[in-house]
C-alpha cells in the first residue's frame, strides 16, 4: 500500500573498523520525523573522514538531503558512494545553501531615530487627515442642507439601529450593575455617618453628570467604534471603497457622514437610557441596604440634582459620540489592504477613542465646574 | 505501476441548503498523475478540492487519501495525513504578517523537527526550486506581485515534501507569460519530485500543457475521466463547449505544435 511502504531510515558504522558508514531505507521527511534527533546525532558522529555509503537508500527527499549536507559540514565528503539522482538532489541543496538568504536588518540607533521621527510625523499625519475628514464632513453637511434629496437617510437609519437600538441591552445591564455596586459601596460609608439620605445626591450627581456618559462612551467605543473601523477597513481591503469612488459616489457622504451623524444622535439617548438604568439599580440597592423608599428617592432626586446636570450629561454624550465615530472612521479609512493593518487600526481606534473621550471629559469637567452644582 | 490510488472519492454527495451540488461523484487519482479537474462555474470544482483537503465534509460518500479515510483516526493521525499534501490556494493565502522566508518556513517550524540551520537551507532550496531570488526572502506578501505570490505559496506548499499537491486555479490572475512560466515550473516539479497533482482550472492552455488526465465535472458528477485526447472525443455538451470553442481549439493546436 502506498501509505505503508515507508522504510525506516537506518544508519550504521561497519563493525570491521574500516570507517564505512552505511545509510539505508527512506531518508524522507516523513520517515525521519519519527526520530530525527537520534539520526542527526549518529550522522554527526560519522564526521567527514568516514566512507559514506548511500547505496541502500531507497528514497531521498530534500529534507533528508539537507540533513546530510548539514552533517557533512556543508561540503562534500572525500569518500562517498551514491547514485546519480540522489547526488543531484543533494547538489541542489548544496547550490541553494551556498547562496545564503539575506537577514532582516538588525535594529540600530539610526533605526531608533527613524522610528521616533516616523512617530512624530505619523502623529502630524493623523492630525492632518483628521482635520481633512472633519472638513469634508462639514462640506457634506453644507451639501445635504443645500440639496435635501442627497440626505443618506437609509444609511443613517440603519446606523442608528445598529449603534443605538442594538446597544441598549448591554448598556442597560452594565448601567444597572454599576448603579447597584456604587450605591452599595456608598451606603456602607454613609451609614457610618448617619448620612443615609445623601445617597441620592451621590448617585444623582455622579451618574447623571459623569458616570453615565463616560460609561456609555467606553461601551460604545468598544462595541460600535471597533465595528465601524473594521467595516471601513474590510471595505478598503476588498476595494469596495474604490468601487464607490469609481462610481462617483462620495465615500464620506455615504459611509462616514451617516455613521457620525447616527452616533452623535444615538449617544445622548443611550446616555439617558443607561443613566436611568444605573439610577434604578442604585435605587433598588439603596432600598435594600438603607431602607430608602422609591417614592422618597424619586422625590428627592430633582431637588438635589439641578436639571443642568441632565443637559451636561446629554451634551457630553453627543460630543463623545461625535468623537468616537470620527475617530473610528478616521482609522478605518487608513487601513492598508492587509490583515495586519486592519487589526492594528481597529485596536488604535478603540484605544484612541477611549483616551480622547476621557481627556475631553476632563476638559468639560473644568469648563462646567460652576454649572449645575448645588 | 498498480499502486493504490492517492485520492479516492467514492459516491460524494454535497448539498448547500436545497442546492444539490454533487450527486454520487467518484474519482480515483493514481500516483504520479497530474489530473486537471474542469467544470463550469458553480459546478463545485473548488468544493471537491475542499473535500479532499478536509475543509468541508460531504453529506455522503467517502474521501480517501493514500488509501486511508481522510477523517479516520486520532487527531494526530489526521494531522500526519494532512502533512502529506500541500495546497496552493487560488490567491496564495500567504500569511500577511510574515515575510517570504517566514511564510515558507512556517510549516517546517510548526513541525519542530528541523534545526534552525536546516530550516534556513530548506527555505533557500524551496525558493530556488520555484525560481525566487534569495533577495526576495525579506519581502512582505503585500510587496509581491501576483506571480511571485503564487511562487511563494507553491514553495510553502512544498515545504513538507508532500506526495500530493492540490492546486486551485494555479494560473488564474497571471498574465500569459507568467502563466506559461508557472505552468513550466509545475511540470518540472511534478517530474522531479514524483508528485501526484490534482488541479482545478478552467484554463485550456494549462490543461493542454500539463494534464496527464482530465476529469470533467458536469451534471453533478464526473462525466469523463481520461487523457485529453480521449476527453475530446466524448460527446457531452459541456465538453464540446469547453474544448470546442475558438479559444480551446487554438490552445490545443498550440500545445500540439510544441510537442512535435
Amino acid at each position: 500500500m502506498n501509505g505503508d511502504t515507508l522504510q525506516r531510515p537506518t544508519v550504521a558504522l561497519d563493525a570491521d573498523g574500516a570507517g564505512v558508514l552505511r545509510l539505508g531505507g527512506d531518508w524522507t521527511l516523513r520517515a525521519i520525523a519519527k526520530d530525527a534527533e537520534r539520526l542527526r546525532k549518529t550522522l554527526r558522529a560519522g564526521g567527514p573522514d568516514v566512507h559514506w555509503v548511500l547505496d541502500d537508500v531507497t528514497r531521498l527527499d530534500s529534507f533528508g538531503a539537507t540533513l546530510l549536507w548539514q552533517a557533512w559540514g556543508r561540503r562534500w565528503p572525500d569518500r562517498l558512494s551514491l547514485d546519480a539522482s540522489m547526488r543531484a538532489t543533494i547538489e541542489r541543496v548544496a547550490v541553494s545553501a551556498a547562496k545564503p538568504l539575506p537577514d532582516p536588518r538588525p535594529f540600530t540607533l539610526v533605526d531608533a531615530i527613524i522610528v521616533l521621527g516616523r512617530a512624530v510625523l505619523g502623529f502630524r499625519n493623523h492630525l492632518v487627515d483628521f482635520v481633512r475628514l472633519l472638513g469634508q464632513l462639514c462640506l457634506d453637511l453644507l451639501h445635504v442642507l443645500a440639496v435635501p434629496r442627497d440626505w443618506p437617510l437609509r444609511e443613517i437609519s440603519a446606523n442608528l439601529f445598529k449603534v443605538g437600538v442594538k446597544a441598549m441591552p448591554v448598556a442597560a445591564l452594565v448601567g444597572f450593575l454599576i448603579g447597584v455596586v456604587l450605591s452599595y459601596l456608598s451606603a456602607l460609608q454613609l451609614r457610618n455617618f448617619g448620612a443615609d439620605i445623601f445617597i441620592v445626591d451621590i448617585l444623582g450627581l455622579g451618574i447623571i453628570r459623569e458616570l453615565g456618559p463616560v460609561l456609555v462612551s467606553v461601551l460604545v467605543a468598544g462595541r460600535s467604534g471597533s465595528a465601524m473601523t473594521a467595516q471601513l477597513g474590510v471595505m478598503r481591503v476588498t476595494e469596495e471603497i474604490d468601487a464607490l469612488s469609481a462610481m462617483g459616489v462620495s465615500r464620506s457622504l455615504r459611509l462616514v457622514f451617516p455613521k457620525v451623524l447616527a452616533l452623535t444622535l444615538a449617544m445622548p439617548l443611550l446616555v439617558m437610557w443607561t443613566s436611568s438604568m444605573a439610577l434604578l439599580g442604585g435605587m433598588i440597592s439603596a432600598w435594600v441596604q438603607l431602607d430608602l423608599s422609591f417614592g422618597f428617592f424619586l422625590e428627592t432626586l430633582p431637588r438635589v440634582v439641578p436639571i443642568a446636570n441632565v443637559y451636561i450629561g446629554l451634551v457630553k454624550g453627543a460630543i463623545f459620540g461625535l468623537l468616537i465615530a470620527l475617530i473610528a472612521c478616521h482609522f478605518g479609512l487608513r487601513v492598508q489592504p492587509n490583515t495586519e493593518s486592519l487589526s492594528s487600526n481597529t485596536t488604535s481606534s478603540v484605544v484612541t477613542a477611549i483616551t480622547v473621550v476621557i481627556l475631553v471629559d476632563a476638559v468639560i469637567a473644568i469648563v462646567t465646574r460652576s454649572i449645575g452644582v448645588p | 505501476m498498480n499502486a493504490a490510488p492517492v485520492i479516492r472519492l467514492d459516491g460524494i454527495v454535497t448539498r448547500f441548503g436545497a442546492n444539490l451540488v454533487h450527486d454520487g461523484l467518484d474519482l480515483e487519482v493514481a500516483p504520479g498523475e497530474l489530473v486537471a479537474l474542469v467544470g463550469g462555474s458553480g459546478s463545485g470544482k473548488t468544493t471537491v478540492l475542499r473535500h479532499v483537503i478536509g475543509l468541508t465534509r460531504p453529506a455522503a460518500g467517502e474521501v480517501c487519501l493514500f488509501g486511508e479515510d481522510l477523517h479516520a483516526g486520532s487527531p494526530r493521525e489526521r494531522q500526519a495525513r494532512q502533512r502529506r499534501f500541500g495546497v496552493l490556494f487560488q490567491h496564495g493565502a500567504l500569511f500577511s504578517a510574515l515575510n517570504v522566508a517566514q511564510n515558507i518556513g512556517f510549516p517546517l517550524r510548526e513541525l519542530r523537527i528541523a534545526t534552525r540551520a536546516e530550516t534556513r537551507d530548506l527555505i533557500a532550496l524551496k525558493m530556488a526550486m520555484v525560481g525566487l531570488e534569495p533577495e526576495t526572502a525579506v519581502l512582505m506578501p503585500a510587496e509581491l506581485s501576483g506571480g511571485m505570490v503564487k511562487r511563494v505559496a507553491l514553495a510553502r506548499a512544498l515545504a513538507l515534501e508532500p506526495e500530493l499537491l492540490l492546486l486551485d486555479e494555479p494560473t488564474a490572475g497571471l498574465d500569459p507569460e507568467r502563466s506559461a512560466s508557472f505552468v513550466e515550473l509545475i511540470r518540472t516539479l511534478h517530474e522531479r519530485l514524483a508528485l501526484t497533482v490534482l488541479m482545478v482550472t478552467h484554463d485550456v492552455d494549462t490543461i493542454a500543457a500539463l494534464a496527464t488526465k482530465v476529469a470533467v465535472l458536469a451534471d453533478r458528477r464526473i462525466v469523463s475521466y481520461a487523457s485529453l485526447e480521449d476527453t475530446m472525443a466524448v460527446e457531452h455538451p459541456f465538453i464540446e463547449r469547453f474544448f470546442g470553442g475558438e479559444h480551446g481549439r487554438r490552445a490545443l493546436a498550440r500545445s500540439k505544435r510544441t510537442e512535435t
